[in-house]
Formats: C-alpha cells, structure tokens, sequence
C-alpha cells in the first residue's frame, strides 16, 4: 500500500514501542514495567487470563486509558484503529455512515464504500446496524477501521462474541485485510488457537508482565496438521498455566480458558483420532462435532 | 357399505396427515397493531355515550346528548365566540410551549454537556421541580399581571420541566462506549456531540417532549378557568355560572381534540426521526 511507503522506508524503527509501562488500578498494578517494541507491519497477539491485563495494555497503547495511574514510556503510531468485542456501531448511522465516523469528504466515502466492499459488505451500504448479523456488524467494524488507514490496528477480542463458523471466515478476512493493507496489528484474544493461526508472533502476558515471546514463522493459511503449531500450541498453553490434565478434565467439564479442543476444518484433532486418548465421553455426538458453534446465533 | 369397499388399496399412512404442532412458543411482542388503533377506544366512548343518551339513561341537563353538544358547538362557532376562543387559547399554548421547549432544551443541553453547566442548573431545576409550577399562580400574578405574560409563563415552566429532566438524563446516560469509539475515531468535542451525544439522546428527547406536550394543556385548563377573561377555560368558566354543562361538554372535547393531535404529531415526529429504531411500537 502506498500508505505504507514512509514505514517501508524506516523499516528499522518499531511501530509501537513500550519502555517500563506500568499501570495500576486502586494500588493494584496490572501491567508491571512492559517493554515491548512491536515493528512495523508485524502482526501480534496477544494472550493471557482474563485479567492479566491484556486489555489494559491495549487500551494504555490506544491511548484510552485516561484516569488510570501508570508510568513508563509509549511510542505509537498517529493513525491507530482500534476494533472491540463488540462491534460498536451506532444504531442511529446507516451501515456507511458508521464506517465514515470520524472521516471527511468525497474521497472518504469512496474509501468507506471500499472498505465495505473488502468486508464484503458491498450493497448493504443503506443497512441500519440492527438489520445486520453478528458477523457482519463486525465487518463492519473492521471497515471502519480500515477507512482510517491505520499504521497500527489494535482488535481487543474482536470475534469473542461471534460462533465458531463466521470466527474462522472473519479470521481469514483478518490475515487478507493485513496482507493487503499491512498495518502493525495488536490482537488480544484469550484464544490460543486463533492467535497461533493469524499470529506472526504470540506474546502471553502473565501478572501483567510479558512472560512468552514466541515467533511463528510458519507459511499461511495455517494448517493444524503442521505439527510445529501443535508444538507451540502445547508451549502457550502451558505458558498459560494450562496442563495436559487440565486439558483433559476440561473436555469433559466445558470450555475457558482458551478454546484448546477446538478443531478447524479438515483437521483432526490428535486426542481425537489417537486410541489411547479416546475416552467414553469422546465417543458421544457432541464429542464429534468438527467444531462447536456454541455461540449466539445470527439473528437472520 | 360402500365406503367400507373402497378402503385404499395403499395403507394410510402412519401418522394423520395432520399439521404437526410445535409445542407453541408463545409469541412474546404484541403483534400486528390494528389498523386505526388510537381511534378505537375514543369511537367506543362516543358510541356509549350516543347510545346512553338516546336510550334516555343520561340527564340531559348533567351530560346532554352528543347532537346537542355539536348543535351547542355549531352555534357558538356561526356567532364568533367559539372561535376567538380557540384562537386565544391555542396561542397561549403555542407560546408557552415554545418557550418551555427552548428553555428545556437549552439548559438540558447545557447541564448534560458540560460540568459548570450540571454544577449550576441541574440542582436549580431539580429545586423548581420540586414546587407545584400551579402553586407559583399568585406570586407569577403580582410579578407580571393578570395578562398573558404570566399565563406563558406558567405554562412554559410546566413544560420546560419534562423536557428537561428527560432530555438530561439521557445526554448524560450516553453509553461509555460510544464515548470511547469517538475518541478512537477522532471525533472533535463538536462532532462528538453532533453525531454521537444528540443522536443518542434523542429517544429521551421524545419522551421529555410528549410529557411537555400534555403538560402545555394541562396547564391551559388551570390557567383558563382560574385567571381569565377570555379562550377555552373562560367559556367553560362562564357556562358554568348559567349551568350550560353543553357548552361546558364543547371546550373539553376541544381541549381532547387539541391533546390527542398534538400527541400524535409528535408521535408521528418521532416515528420520522427514530426510524432506526426497531421496538415493540412497529
């Protein structure tokens, strides 16, 4: 992308870089001295437990955080995105008018009217938001982030409220999104898998420190058969203080922390197809479900 | 018999054709709304009070009949009282209302968009709420005479009050959220406040609005039959001293005629405005 161009140039200077970021909430400190340099274009996730202050830090590099004591040092970029769990659109705009928020002129409109178009939104322009599905609500959001032509996007769990099937589509238009317009992306997500699928690089953060910093450096689209995933899906989880046992015990008593048995399509879940792991509870149908759309469904 | 022999030759099948019923969920939003809905009970009204007074069930000199109160309406709108009166009224109401309305939306405005603003207003007006706006009569009446200044007045103070508090309460209970989007987006204070606060705020508006709009009548009334010498209240006021309940019959139904419409203009309104809204209502 053009835009990109300035940031191709300085390729040695980090989109983001945090130097001893603290942050503290009612004396209890969240995040604890970070350091962290995220360069430009590279497209990051981050994990951790609930509260382990994985939001706090994106909302501390998003520049939300207004009333919380904290010190250190925060580089960002000046054009930053942000994308929440919820999709965030105002039921008062039109579908377009949401994506144009905070953007001026003709050629923003055109650029909405593109951006839609990626999402593949293209025609539902005139939609009011609660005429739209989940899903699609949270494309467009991401068209709404895109209109801005973000060096850096940040996405706080952004497909956490969305079932199983649009997660993975909404996880393929993400990487698209990214290779075509490469902004920095920050993805904070709870979801071991998903971060190992999109991620070029998987930070956990752990009692508000960064306790893993793993590169992936595998070729996309992801595929579970890759054992080396399997291996750095075994290294993160164990980072988040999940065990095989807890694994195990987890199947049988349901999801969260992060989604560990979840399967994509065309991958077979080891623990499934492996004999000695095949307990009785793996032998019922919910067991052999592909994947678990447990979530809400599409209100259409 | 024949229809023993003709049994089908194909076994029926095992379970009768018949619809197979879901256990019902039982549908929760009202439904579809009738057509005419608001006019309904009205027409009901008027059709047990015909039928009442034809049947002679009704004291013509407590409630005379419709025809009579129509004929009485006739008679004073050809010799001119009627009319004047309306005038007069409608004008005392139209102005008191503008006046409240600017006056709400102003200081709702500035008490929910700025902390001086809220420091300064909010807790006057809660005060103002608190004493009955009919209870100023005497005072408004030493202050600005027995004209039509003190009766604008009256009323613009009864209808600024619901206005206001709705229209504070919802400027200020605007979703954190949306405050946070506006900042990622960039927004401005002013674009902040354009696209996102009024916006936002305006089904309470509405509400505020319909309350006010009630309350300009209400007011009207009081007003009229207390401390006039012309408009609706006072031909009521004076059919009374000659014990024309008629004529009394005629400025009420005036006075619903002006209640009902106003009502539905500003639902009609609001409908336009909100139409993003999808609720219960349509």
């Amino acid at each position: 992308m053009a835009t990109h161009t300035e940031q191709l140039t300085t390729v040695q200077t980090p989109a983001v870089r945090l130097a001893g970021l603290t942050r503290s909430f009612d004396g209890r400190t969240v995040l604890d001295g970070i350091d962290l340099d995220i360069p430009a274009g590279q497209f990051t996730a981050l994990l951790g437990h609930s509260g382990s202050g994985k939001s706090t830090l994106l909302r501390a590099i998003a520049g939300l955080d207004h009333q919380v004591t904290g010190s250190g040092e925060l580089a960002a970029p000046e054009r930053v995105s942000v994308v929440f769990q919820d999709s965030r659109l105002l039921p008062w705009r039109r579908v377009l008018d949401n994506v144009l928020l905070g953007a001026d002129g003709k050629e923003a409109a055109e650029r909405g009217r593109e951006a839609l178009a990626e999402v593949g939104l293209a025609g539902r322009e005139r939609a009011w938001p609660n005429e739209l599905s989940g899903g699609e609500a949270q494309r467009a959001a991401l068209a709404r982030s895109l209109v801005r032509r973000p060096e850096l996007l940040l996405a706080d769990e952004p497909f956490g409220a969305l079932d199983a099937l649009t997660r993975i589509r909404m996880h393929v238009l993400l990487r698209e999104l990214w290779q075509r317009h490469r902004p920095s992306v920050l993805l904070v997500t709870h979801d071991v898998d998903e971060a190992i699928v999109l991620a070029d690089r998987v930070l956990v953060l752990d009692r508000g420190r960064i306790g893993v910093d793993l590169t992936i450096d595998r070729p996309h689209p992801r595929s579970y058969r890759d054992p080396l995933l399997g291996e750095y899906r075994e290294r993160l989880l164990a980072a988040l203080g999940v065990t095989a046992h807890d694994e195990r015990r987890q199947e049988r008593t349901g999801p969260v922390p992060s989604h560990p048995e979840r399967t994509y399509p065309g991958h077979v879940n080891p623990k499934h197809a492996s004999p000695e792991h095949v307990s009785p509870e793996h032998a019922s149908p919910e067991r052999t479900r592909p994947l678990r759309a447990h979530h809400q469904e599409d209100p259409q | 018999m024949t229809t023993t022999a003709t049994t089908p030759l194909v076994s029926p099948p095992a379970a009768p054709a018949a619809p197979v019923r879901r256990p019902g969920r039982r549908a929760l939003a009202p439904g579809k709304r009738l057509p005419a809905a608001r006019l309904i009970g009205p027409g009901l009204v008027l059709a047990v009070w015909a039928a009442a007074s034809a049947a002679g069930q009704l004291d013509p000199a407590a409630i005379p009949a419709p025809w009579t109160v129509l004929r009485t309406a006739g008679q004073l709108w050809s010799d001119g009282t009627l009319s004047t009166d309306v005038l007069t009224s409608l004008e005392r109401a139209a102005y008191g209302f503008a006046l409240g309305l600017t006056a709400g939306v102003v200081l709702a405005l500035a008490a929910g968009l700025s902390r001086v603003g809220e420091a300064l207003i909010d807790g006057t007006v809660q005060l103002n709420r608190a004493i009955p706006t009919l209870g100023l009569i005497p005072l408004f009446i030493l202050w600005l005479g027995i004209g039509e200044t003190f009766k604008i007045a009256i009323i613009a103070i009864v209808v600024y009050i619901p206005i206001y508090l709705n229209l504070h309460a919802a400027l200020s209970g605007i979703d954190h959220r949306y405050v946070e989007l506006a900042e990622v987006q960039g927004l401005s204070r002013i674009r902040f406040i354009r696209q996102i606060v009024v916006p936002g705020a305006l089904p309470g508006f509405f509400v505020g609005l319909r309350l006010g709009v009630t309350g300009s009548w209400l007011s009207l009334v009081v007003l009229e039959q207390i401390n006039a010498t012309s408009g609706l209240g006072y031909l009521m006021f004076q059919a009374q001293n000659y014990g024309r309940t008629d004529i009394i019959l005629v400025g009420l139904l005036i006075y619903g005629v002006f209640g009902l419409v106003s009502d539905s203009a500003v639902r009609l309104v609001e409908r336009r405005v909100l139409s993003w809204r999808r609720t219960l209502s349509n």
